[in-house]
């Protein structure tokens, strides 16, 4: 048996900051909110309007899902974790590419609607719901990991955590596309025959770093993958609900590793030779 | 059965969370047609939500660890109503199949000398869970996924299998529609494997997504095969409770395993006040010892706070009865406390715990560095399931298979943390091996045109019902009640009373689903999808809620207020659900077979 320990005054402080918290959402935080909300299916549609009432720390994806009990038993819309975990949720929220379970309503400006699309890039399949299976078909063109021997008798591997650091930064990727949606090669020009778009070279730079693998993607990167079309907008980096700079830790670093081996034949040489004598230590 | 697409495949696999994953990638890897269906896009199954990390006795961290400890603990935990066949196979057989997901690419943190490195988790003697960070279900579910692709295997994504279908006694396909347009599939195939996940949506309070349902429980039960231990629902002890539209949301155990302690709202740390006698030995008796525990050190014994989830999350609730809770009906969860034991806290809770100081930050706009959080019980997992064989999982129908969650067995009447991960891809990978033997052992059974018939268009007659006026509603309002009847009477503490006042409930919700009407037409249609989910909800609340009845003690996840006290008169058997010829429910209890000789030294051994 303990008795209260010295942490005990911050816990009895933070008690009182929290239930001043709910003091001041209890009455006064509801209301009622308006949601322009695109309604329609792959030939066409429109947004409709709806209200519904709304209270403190509600996220669109409540509202979403509030309308849909009240006023909409049919209005689509993916999603599973409601912890910005599973990259269901992707739609553009007053124009923006956003997790709808991770956008706080206290956020928005509530004087206008707020306006709630599916993901542009993608064909409409119903109200916020796209189809996304061209990335799980991008994804098969992509050679797999493979990886050296293993390094012990018992079959195991032994990797540093500082080398491990880089590539696990691009597996925190949800798979939300919400960089896939926003990114103009795509979006704009269409280039979905020829370009892999940011969440797949965030995959292949996750596959290149991999401290084990060893295939060397650079000539399907340049030609199959379509690096080049990237010109470093940066926009993916920006909507990425992972924080994952894709641009400056992936994408960059991926056009450095074509360039040397594509562009510039006696560096190409020095930087498979190094590159194979890193795997082999 | 022209009017239908068919699929013909040797394995269906019904799933593509962990264990439907590594179960396809076992069967293709036997040479068989493969087919796979999901309700959700890939790689979007509830085992991407999970946290702490995948329990396997690789004895990186602690070299004192091994698989007779795992299966020790595991039993321990369980209270020894697990299927101890079971419990052995998972604690031998865990370390290589962890093993064997970093080579095919899985990223785990590291140990110094560049090993996988191992958490402590609750219930654990040792540190024994591999992770990444907090997203180690992530790295898993992509790993598996991006591994199956490149195998040849039929995916059907978006797609929600609604009856399975049977030739005789054994299993001949499944019939499932697809989401985008809600047209019907009937798949043809000699072996089927439910990896369909939990019932966590039958409950108002849930870590659980819109896809826990309990549809392989049902189904299984619909096609004749056992339930077992249905009474077992495990209630995470942390979930956050604040602010609402969050409630339920899962605080991963990783956060007490760090070193995270709770305190009630006089600031104490409950936990201390009360430890159960078979956990005495094993559990730190000063703050200080737990410190040094959660620190590393092989000499000192786990803080209260590590205790099994069933015993933690009862103690919260006393705190919160007994009127010391928080604020907002939860208590603390502390973990920037350690900012008087370590310099760097802040940074170090951020990299440990990444994506919990994100959530909180985000949703409830909280620093987890420098304030603690409000948490409370939510319900998370269920440990009983389907019933199948310890070795093949092979349920009571032939060809039909289960693993992962829906099925019963490894947990008994309490899962440890990180049992669940490593269950998914030992009992995955054996379903698929088994499944792929089947296949290959019998022909395809023949599926009968009439039925697919009947069950197509039962599954259609919400729409019919539309404009009936008063007397039909909406699919919502019934799910509603339905989870916060279920949460009210057969939640963390139950008695008789309650519970026979929700097996009425039970009955008339059940007929108003029968009645409930939905609008719009059949493409991508969720009102319709909740609509058909009610009748696999209604079944699997029913059956916790009998075979909760018929368990009159308390153990492990099942706590009785009328019979507070664990029996040993209920020690020795399992309580099954089986289906009787009219469709009711009928419980049965199941004796446990006698533990083999050696197992049950290990068991002295480890006390
Ligand atoms: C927030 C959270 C954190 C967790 N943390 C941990 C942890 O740290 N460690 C641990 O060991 N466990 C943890 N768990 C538990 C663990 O994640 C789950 O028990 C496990 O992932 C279940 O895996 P599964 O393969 O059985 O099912 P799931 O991963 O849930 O997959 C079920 C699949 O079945 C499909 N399906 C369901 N019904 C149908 C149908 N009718 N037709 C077609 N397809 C269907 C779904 O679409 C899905 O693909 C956690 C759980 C949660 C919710
Ligand atoms: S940086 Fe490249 S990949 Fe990212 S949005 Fe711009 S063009 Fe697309
Ligand atoms: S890289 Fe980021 S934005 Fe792109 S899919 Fe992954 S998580 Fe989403
Ligand atoms: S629902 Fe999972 S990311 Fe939003």
């Amino acid at each position: 048996m303990t008795a209260p320990t010295s942490v005990s005054r911050d816990i009895v402080e933070s008690g009182q900051r929290a239930a001043r918290r709910s003091d001041s959402s209890a009455g006064s935080q509801t209301r009622q909110a308006r949601f322009r909300v695109w309604r329609g299916d792959s030939s066409g549609g429109r947004f409709e309007d709806y209200e519904t009432q709304i209270s403190e720390g509600m996220v669109v994806l409540d509202a979403i899902h509030q309308i849909q009990a009240e006023s909409a038993n049919d209005l689509a819309v993916r999603w599973n974790c409601k912890a910005g975990k599973c990259g269901s949720c992707s739609a553009e929220v007053n124009g923006m590419p956003r997790l709808m379970c991770m956008t706080r309503l206290n956020d928005l400006d509530l004087e206008q609607p707020v306006t709630v699309e599916p993901m542009r890039a993608f064909p409409p399949l119903r109200d916020l719901v796209t189809d996304v299976s061209w990335n799980f078909e991008v994804k098969k063109r992509i050679a797999k990991f493979k990886p050296r021997p293993p390094d012990a008798a018992d079959g195991t591997w032994r990797m540093a955590q500082a080398d491990v650091d880089r590539v696990q930064e691009f597996r925190k990727c949800i798979e939300c596309f919400l960089c896939q949606d926003v990114c103009h090669v795509l979006r704009d020009h269409s280039k979905h025959d020829s370009f892999i778009g940011p969440r797949f070279l965030t995959y292949v730079a996750a596959l290149e770093m991999h401290p084990l693998d060893t295939v060397v993607r650079t000539a399907e990167l340049k030609e199959a993958h379509g690096i080049g079309y990237c010109n470093i907008t940066k926009c993916c980096t920006k909507v990425c609900p992972e924080n994952i700079a894709i641009t400056d830790n992936a994408i960059i670093p991926l056009k450095e590793r074509v360039v040397d081996d594509h562009y510039d034949p006696l560096s190409a040489l020095v930087r498979l030779f190094r590159r194979k004598l890193a795997r082999d230590d | 059965m022209g009017r239908y697409d068919t699929h013909q495949h040797d394995v269906l696999i019904v799933g593509a969370g962990g264990a439907g994953l590594r179960a396809a990638i076992a069967a293709a890897a036997a040479g068989v047609r493969v087919g796979l269906v999901c309700k959700s896009l890939l790689g979007k199954a509830h085992t991407v939500m999970a946290e702490g990390g995948v329990a396997a006795a690789l004895a990186n961290v602690d070299d004192r660890d091994n698989w007779r400890v795992h299966f020790a603990d595991t039993m321990r935990g369980g209270q020894y109503l697990n299927n101890w066949r079971m419990a052995e196979l998972h604690a031998k057989e865990a370390p290589a199949r962890v093993n064997e997901l970093e080579a095919w690419g899985a990223v785990f943190d590291r140990t110094t000398d560049g090993r996988i490195l191992q958490r402590n988790f609750g219930g654990h003697k040792y540190p024994r869970l591999a992770h990444v960070g907090d997203r180690t279900g992530l790295e898993m579910i992509r790993t598996l996924q991006d591994h199956a692709v490149h195998l040849g295997i039929d995916v059907h994504m978006e797609c929600t299998v609604i009856s399975l279908l049977k030739d005789g006694d054994r299993i001949a396909g499944a019939l499932a529609y697809d989401r985008d347009r809600g047209r019907f599939r009937v798949f043809h195939a000699p072996a089927v494997v439910l990896a369909t996940g939990g019932i966590g949506r039958a409950f108002h309070i849930t870590s659980n997504s819109w896809e826990y349902t309990g549809d392989g429980q049902s189904l299984a039960f619909q096609a004749g095969a056992a339930l077992q231990d249905m009474e077992f629902v495990q209630f995470h002890p942390t979930g956050m409770v604040w602010p609402p539209s969050v409630r339920g949301i899962l605080v991963t155990e990783g956060v007490r395993g760090e070193g995270g302690i709770l305190v009630n709202k006089d600031g104490r740390r409950f936990m201390f006040d009360d430890i159960p006698e078979n956990y005495r030995s094993q559990t730190a008796d000063s703050e200080e010892e737990g410190w040094r525990y959660v620190q590393g050190d092989k000499n000192a014994r786990r803080p209260p706070e590590l205790l099994t989830r069933d015993h933690v999350a009862r103690c919260i609730v006393r705190e919160v009865r007994e009127g010391r809770g928080s604020p907002h009906g939860g208590v603390f969860l502390d973990i920037s406390w350690i900012k008087s034991k370590i310099t760097d806290a802040p940074a170090h809770i951020r990299k440990k715990l990444p994506s919990m100081y994100h959530q909180f930050k985000q949703l409830a706009d909280i620093d987890i560095t420098s304030e603690p959080m409000e948490v409370g019980p939510t319900t998370h997992y269920v440990m009983g399931g389907i019933r199948v064989d310890g070795d093949t999982q092979m349920s009571t129908v032939p060809g039909l298979f289960a693993a992962g969650e829906s099925a019963a067995g490894l947990h008994g009447a309490n899962r440890l943390g990180g049992n669940s991960l490593s269950d998914l891809i030992v009992f995955g990978k054996r379903a698929g091996e088994y499944a792929a033997r089947y296949a290959s052992d019998n022909v395809a059974g023949n599926i009968d045109a009439a039925s697919v018939e009947d069950t197509v268009q039962q599954a259609l007659e919400p729409f019919g019902r539309t404009g009936n006026g008063a007397a039909s509603e909406g699919p919502y309002q019934v799910q509603q009640e339905l989870q916060e009847m279920m949460q009210e009477h057969v939640g963390i503490v139950r008695t008789e009373s309650e519970m026979n006042s929700a097996l009425e409930s039970i009955t008339r919700l059940a007929e108003r689903a029968a009645r409930v009407q939905v609008n719009g037409n059949r493409d991508y249609n969720p009102g319709w999808h909740t609509a058909l989910d009610l009748s696999n909800l209604l079944a699997v609340s029913e059956a916790v809620t009998l075979s909760a009845l018929e368990r009159k003690e308390s153990r492990g996840g099942h706590f009785r207020n009328d019979y507070p006290e664990k029996d040993p008169a209920f020690a020795g058997f399992n309580i099954l659900v089986h289906r009787n010829n009219d469709g009711s429910m009928r419980i049965s209890r199941e004796p446990i077979p006698e533990m083999r000789d050696d197992l049950k030294q290990i068991i002295e051994e480890n006390k």
